[in-house]
């Protein structure tokens, strides 16, 4: 915020403040968990007296990074579009997805605004965070501007327009009424094709200096997170029709359809930042950057390797049971790729602990005084 | 206007998500509205009643120390067993919950995939209109089956049994156990284990067709425990 707007957060003690109230309110939340005391809602299990506090977080990391972006005159940069709306769209998310199924309305209904806030969850919390994440540093990387602003516009206003509109997406063939679940549908295909435009401008910006992906991590990092981001549109825009959902719904493939969304996309992005900002935050190189090799190696491989096979599994297990075969079965022929799914995981584990052991020498290493090493390949 | 801050603030923000809302929260919240909510103490029903007695029945001393003893006079009685029983939906529905059961069990039958033929008629939002789906228990997975349709199909023996270790009754289930629903043994459910057998056998007992069984066939026509069920698949 500060790099974008040339101005301070509104409060360095605010950012302290809100930083160890979120640690309170994890901590809450696990203790929580572990006496019982869940919220019956998917990705909202915060127990009920966890929320007040959590939401006033996100207020005050609004109220902190707002003004920044109000003291700034002059054309404001596509991250902060992003991130601006991100401020507003979290809290309103977290305020209806944990009070109005809990407290508003019951049942059905419950039901639609539940689907509607794991979805804005991802799309209207995580999406812009990470879009705007990538906006900021594939041009500084790259050293030149991003390929087309038109369509950023486009990618920005589609996403804002369509995104919300398919909450419903999640819960096909309930009770909700079916006019919802098709005006879900067609916006879910419509936002695909507002993200094919974002990757196009995204490659059309790399156009030209693609070789950079085999010295320079960040980049990799970044550019393996979009490749997999298309995919998992790509497959959004199928899996989302009805043809589709009959068989995959209660599935493995959903699962391997967030972990690939999750993993394969968002963590990559944090881990190409954290790639790029530690040994400048740190004014040292990295300790060892055939650990940095492996790490990405490990991740990579680990999660196409889970996806994949929990697609595979998702397809059988739905066959299963549309064919009427006995339950026991569709669990019996699950094990096998529960276990691949173990070993794929443990290779993510791996790679995840390999980062951290590397962060951890390059911190406790003899500062350099020279300008920051580029984080490049070992080979 | 596309690139401004009011713009980016007012029309991105909070126009579009207020649109999302409305559209898809406030007109199924409206559709429905008509459908009074149930409260739990309206959701006893007879059937409902049985198998909480038959809890009483078979595990006498557990139940007694959960609930105390029903109390004499023929109104009082029956309005305390409405009571407790009340109480210990809730409780279940509770555990139900905290224990993460709806994440690996769902509770809605589509009108696709043969869901009617394995597990029961199709689900219809008035099921829902009550106090124990806020939020709603649709459920996101399924490892195990969907339980919508569960209450009254198995004797409650059988899922105090299943509860205490799944392995000895499902062959290669991945469903935890759960010895702290017990006192030490099967036959020893504790408040939660009553609590959440409760719950479980009040799923799907509002429906006509309760309890609904799959290739139902009385107990003396049923073929030898391995001979399979050739004959009932027609």
């Amino acid at each position: 915020m500060p790099r974008l707007t040339l101005q301070p957060v509104l409060s360095k003690k605010l950012s302290w403040v809100v930083y160890f109230a979120w640690q309170g309110v994890v901590t809450a939340t696990a203790v929580g968990l572990l006496l019982g005391e869940a919220q019956g809602l998917e990705w909202g299990e915060t127990p009920v007296w966890v929320d007040p506090f959590a939401l006033l977080g996100l207020l005050l990391l609004a109220v902190n990074f707002m003004p920044p972006i109000a003291r700034m005159k002059g054309p404001i940069y596509v991250t902060l579009w992003y991130f601006m709306a991100m401020f507003v769209w979290t809290f309103l998310t977290y305020a209806m997805g944990n009070f109005v199924p809990e407290y508003f309305v019951t049942g059905t209904a419950a039901g639609a605004v539940g689907g509607l806030f794991i979805h804005d969850l991802v799309g209207l919390f995580v999406t812009p965070l990470g879009w705007g994440m990538m906006y900021y540093f594939v041009p500084i990387l790259l050293k030149k501007p991003i390929w087309s602003h038109g369509l950023s516009l486009v990618g920005f206003w589609g996403l804002a327009f369509f995104y919300p509109l398919q909450g419903i997406h999640h819960f096909l063939y309930t009770p909700i009424p079916m006019f919802l679940q098709y005006g879900a549908i067609v916006s879910t295909i419509a936002v695909e094709l507002v993200v094919t435009t974002v990757i196009i401008n995204f490659f059309g910006t790399i156009w030209g200096s693609g070789h950079v992906v085999k010295t320079n991590l960040p980049i990799r990092w970044f550019y393996t997170g979009m490749i997999f981001y298309f995919l998992t549109c790509l497959q959004c825009a199928f899996q989302v029709t009805l043809t589709f959902q009959k068989i995959i719904h209660f599935t493995d493939w959903v699962v391997g359809h967030a972990h690939m969304v999750m993993f394969g996309v968002f963590t990559m992005w944090i881990m190409g930042a954290m790639t790029y900002l530690l040994p400048r935050l740190l004014n040292r190189p990295w300790y060892s950057l055939k650990a940095l090799e492996w790490h990405y190696w490990l991740s990579t491989i680990g999660i196409a390797v889970m996806s994949a096979d929990l697609f595979l599994l998702g397809l059988f297990q739905g066959w299963s049971w549309a064919a009427l075969e006995p339950w026991d079965a569709s669990v019996d022929i699950s094990f096998p790729f529960w276990v691949l799914r173990t070993i794929a995981g443990l290779s993510m584990f791996g790679g995840l602990l390999t980062f951290i052991w590397n962060i951890f020498k390059t911190w406790t290493s003899v500062p350099q005084q020279s300008a920051v090493v580029e984080p490049t390949s070992a080979a | 206007m596309f690139e401004s801050k009011a713009g980016i603030l007012y029309i991105a923000g909070i126009g579009f998500f207020a649109l999302a809302f409305v559209s898809n929260a406030l007109v199924p919240a409206l559709m429905y509205d008509d459908i009074p909510e149930q409260t739990v103490a309206e959701l006893v029903n007879s059937n409902l009643r049985y198998q909480f007695e038959d809890l009483a029945r078979r595990y006498p001393e557990s139940f007694v120390n959960a609930y105390g003893d029903a109390p004499g006079g023929a109104a009082e009685h029956d309005q305390w067993w409405d009571e407790k029983c009340a109480e210990a939906l809730r409780y279940g529905h509770k555990l139900y919950v905290g224990e993460g059961c709806w994440h690996c069990h769902s509770q809605f039958i589509r009108p696709v995939s043969n869901e009617e033929e394995r597990w029961g008629p199709v689900s219809r939002s008035w099921e829902y209109q009550n106090e124990l789906n806020r939020p709603v228990m649709f459920g996101t997975r399924r490892v195990g089956p969907d339980l919508c349709r569960e209450g009254g199909r198995r004797s409650n023996d059988w899922h105090a049994v299943h509860f205490y270790r799944p392995l000895d009754l499902s062959e290669g289930s991945p469903m935890p156990e759960y010895p702290w629903f017990f006192d030490g043994s099967p036959d020893k459910p504790n408040a939660r284990g009553l609590a959440i057998m409760t719950y479980v056998q009040w799923l799907g007992s509002w429906q006509e067709s309760y309890p609904h069984y799959e290739d139902y066939v009385p107990s003396m026509e049923r073929p030898d425990e391995d001979g399979d069920a050739e004959e009932n698949e027609e």
